[in-house]
């Protein structure tokens, strides 16, 4: 941001603008014994005495929205500032939609900031109008496709105003664009779960495309994830869509050795034990060898967690031993 | 064993693999690659002369952070709504380098955070700024790190509870400010500041668990609000809050536990934030802190459990010490960034996570013993002790108003 006053010749500090000379500034009051004093410039100091001043009376002028502008300038992040901001342009009736362009600039200026993307919002919600909110969104995602305030922006204006009919569309092409997006297939579950819903034909759907995906990047944990989280909304579970199972199968075959392929074989066997579908593919025995791949080759960084999760299947095996043992006894 | 220091033959067999695939996730990846890389070839080149290494330059930041408490250069303006997080960042660093300032600054502390506390109840930014729920988390933070009578006392708590209750929505979710935004990080800040401060009771969060539940994603981590991408300081929030509520069976620790431990880097050793994001030092802490969280959850079914962290504790080490040092003191988010206050007091609260994991065994240091940090409680970031004493001082002297709500 534009700080200092140096090097802009043409600005007035408030202490020397006539208008202004009714009212007195508040210096910030830190006390007799300050501590993590920041020093400001002279401009920066100047307009948050005249803040100060203008918060401390309680005033609500046009010169105090004037203020307030300025202030922002100065430190985007200043929540206090904006929400006295809010009180103005209450109290004061101002026109909201100026207001609308006013904020959309200052979201292009810092797209990173709290306090910018709620001042956006509660406009929208004061209006009732979200009709320019799709563009904006996507104008700031397509500088950073993961700008995690521009996402969260969207999709509070898509589920209150309902606007999910273009959305997959959006998404696919982020998706396309770069397959590792996360922010996009957490988009995509978005839409899933709040507006096309999880029908038989849905998940199916969803489960094709994803692996399509994979098929394209088999490294890639997002398409990973996403498959878990469709999945789980199978009511054949994880181990019982033969697409899904068959796809894994096909790619271990052929020598794939992703981390986040065996991790989903390991989820497999998991549920086929639980469920008391063991079979040659998915079993204790089997999630042992992977797990113990994983910890000493595939993915070291992890060791101890497979270990883990290696030890859980260790025990699930013993007692398996031990009541085929114990059956054996009584067929004896 | 499974925590050793890594080869940097080892490191670089792990390197990313693009799959031809170019896109900007991967290039962005690869480049910070490249650059550690560059740094742990380097140190191990230095290490064979200098079996000391890596070393924590403790009286370096010491001295930066001494010098920070006093004043900050103009360059810190944007962080002029921030002082009270500055003072908790600062004082929090500090006592894990165990250097804490003299009784005299502490008490200066206390007069300043005085001035941030508004009669509304809570703490500002600032002095003269509006009470926000992250800054008066700090300040609470930083007063327990101070742990006199008089910072203990400096706290109007019958007003304090009364802010937390104008903040409350009825799905049991926080704003972070009168008229703010609302996200997991609000639930998180006041229900920190009201075990510490016996102002918690259970009408204040009721539903509360139920909300944060909603925040869990189906990657397994949790988010700033439901609906939205998991992500590490969300996912801290999201699990201590449940742990501070003793409702964390509430959601599936399995997906979390998964979700984290996913989230360490293979390369770098340090943890992302996200899904296929990049690594960064802050990180260390949100990502990290979950660990002694969940082992401490898990060991309630399973006694034997508590002693381990389910991440590598040498890995993590290896990136804050040998990647993330400025070389005038203070920490990074990752190489080529510049140092600042956050960075510097959320990696070395991470550092202390990687060294004494749950804090049951011993703590088990990279490098020369002497950069051993001190233990943090991975639910409030501040010494263990420290917490127990604001906590029973809080509850030895109980607020003049009760709960009226
Ligand atoms: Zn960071």
């Amino acid at each position: 941001m534009s700080d200092s006053g140096e090097n802009d010749a043409a600005w007035t500090l408030y202490k020397d603008r006539p208008e202004w000379r009714d009212l007195k500034p508040v210096p910030e009051n830190d006390g007799p014994s300050p501590v993590v004093v920041i020093a400001h410039s002279e401009k920066f100091e100047d307009v948050y005495n005249y803040f100060r001043a203008v918060l401390q009376s309680n005033e609500k002028s046009e010169r105090a929205l004037q203020l307030t502008k300025d202030a922002v300038e100065l430190n985007p992040a200043n929540y206090t500032v904006w929400q006295y901001r809010r009180d103005l342009l209450q109290a004061l009736g101002t026109d909201l939609r100026t207001e609308l362009d006013y904020v959309e600039a200052v979201i292009k200026h810092s797209p990173k900031n709290y306090q910018v993307w709620h001042h956006r919002r509660v406009l929208v919600e004061w209006l009732q109008d979200p009709s320019l909110e799709l563009e904006l969104t996507g104008d700031a995602l397509l500088q950073d496709p993961k700008n995690y305030h521009a996402w969260q922006h969207r999709q509070w204006v898509m589920k209150t105003f309902g606007l999910f009919d273009k959305e997959l569309e959006f998404v696919d092409n982020l998706i396309t664009e770069d397959v590792r997006n996360n922010s996009a297939w957490n988009q995509r579950y978005f839409v899933m779960n709040n507006h096309l819903g999880w029908s038989d034909l849905n998940v199916q759907r969803e489960i094709c495309y994803t692996l399509e995906k994979i098929k394209f990047v088999k490294n890639n944990e997002s398409s990973w994830n996403y498959l878990r989280g469709v999945c789980f909304h199978d009511k054949r579970g994880i181990n019982g869509n033969a697409v899904v199972t068959s796809f894994c199968e096909e790619l271990y075959k052929n020598k794939c050795r992703s981390p986040y392929l065996l991790a989903f074989i390991i989820d497999m066997c998991d549920e086929a034990i639980k469920k008391g579908e063991t079979n040659t593919f998915h079993n204790a025995d089997r999630a042992i060898l992977l797990c113990h791949d994983l910890a000493t080759k595939y993915d070291k960084i992890r060791s101890k967690y497979w270990n883990y999760v290696c030890d859980k299947f260790k025990k699930i095996q013993k007692a398996q031993n031990e009541t085929d043992n114990h059956e054996n006894n009584i067929d004896n | 064993m499974e925590n050793q220091i890594r080869c940097f033959e080892d490191i670089f067999s792990e390197a990313f693999n693009n799959e031809k695939v170019v896109t900007d996730t991967s290039s962005d990846q690869v480049d910070v690659e490249t650059s550690v890389f560059n740094i742990y070839k380097q140190f191990e080149k230095n290490a064979s002369m200098d079996p000391d290494l890596p070393k924590l330059s403790r009286h370096t930041h010491s001295k930066i952070l001494k010098n920070w408490l006093k004043g900050l250069h103009k360059s810190y303006e944007c962080l002029d709504a921030s002082r009270t997080w500055l003072v908790y960042w600062i004082l929090h660093s500090l006592w894990l380098l165990n250097d804490l300032p003299d009784a005299e600054t502490l008490s200066h502390i206390v007069q300043f955070l005085s001035h941030c506390q508004n009669e509304e109840g809570g703490y500002g930014g600032g002095p003269g700024q509006y009470s926000h729920l992250g800054t008066t988390y700090a300040a609470i933070n930083a007063l327990s790190i101070i742990g006199t009578d008089a910072a203990y006392d400096s706290i109007d708590r019958s007003s304090l509870q009364k802010f937390l209750w104008t903040l409350r929505d009825v799905d049991g979710s926080f704003a972070l400010h009168k008229g703010g935004e609302q996200d997991i990080r609000g639930v998180y800040c006041a229900l920190s500041v009201a075990k510490i401060t016996n102002t918690y009771t259970d009408a204040l969060f009721d539903k509360t668990a139920e909300w944060l539940v909603s925040c869990q994603t189906y990657e397994g981590g949790f988010a700033g609000c439901p609906g939205m991408e998991a992500h590490g300081g969300y996912a801290f929030c999201g699990i201590a809050s449940l742990a501070l509520l003793n409702k964390s069976h509430l959601c599936d620790v399995d997906a979390l536990l998964r979700w984290c431990v996913n989230r360490q880097m293979r390369v770098e050793g340090g943890f992302q934030g996200r899904t296929n994001k990049l690594v960064d030092g802050c990180y260390s802490f949100w990502q990290g802190a979950a660990f002694p969280i969940i082992s401490a959850i898990l060991s309630q079914d399973n006694k034997e459990m508590i002693e381990t962290v389910f991440f590598n504790q040498g890995a993590l080490q290896e990136y804050l010490l040998i990647c993330c040092q400025a070389r005038d003191g203070g920490l990074i988010d990752k190489p080529g960034k510049l140092r600042d206050i956050y960075h510097t007091c959320y990696a070395l609260s991470g550092l202390s996570v990687a060294q004494h994991g749950t804090g049951a065994g011993d703590p088990y240091v990279v490098g020369s013993p002497r950069n051993e940090v001190n233990r943090v409680h991975p639910l409030h970031n501040v010494a263990p002790h420290l917490v127990y004493n604001a906590v029973h001082y809080f509850i030895r002297h109980p607020p003049p108003v009760k709960d009226k709500n």
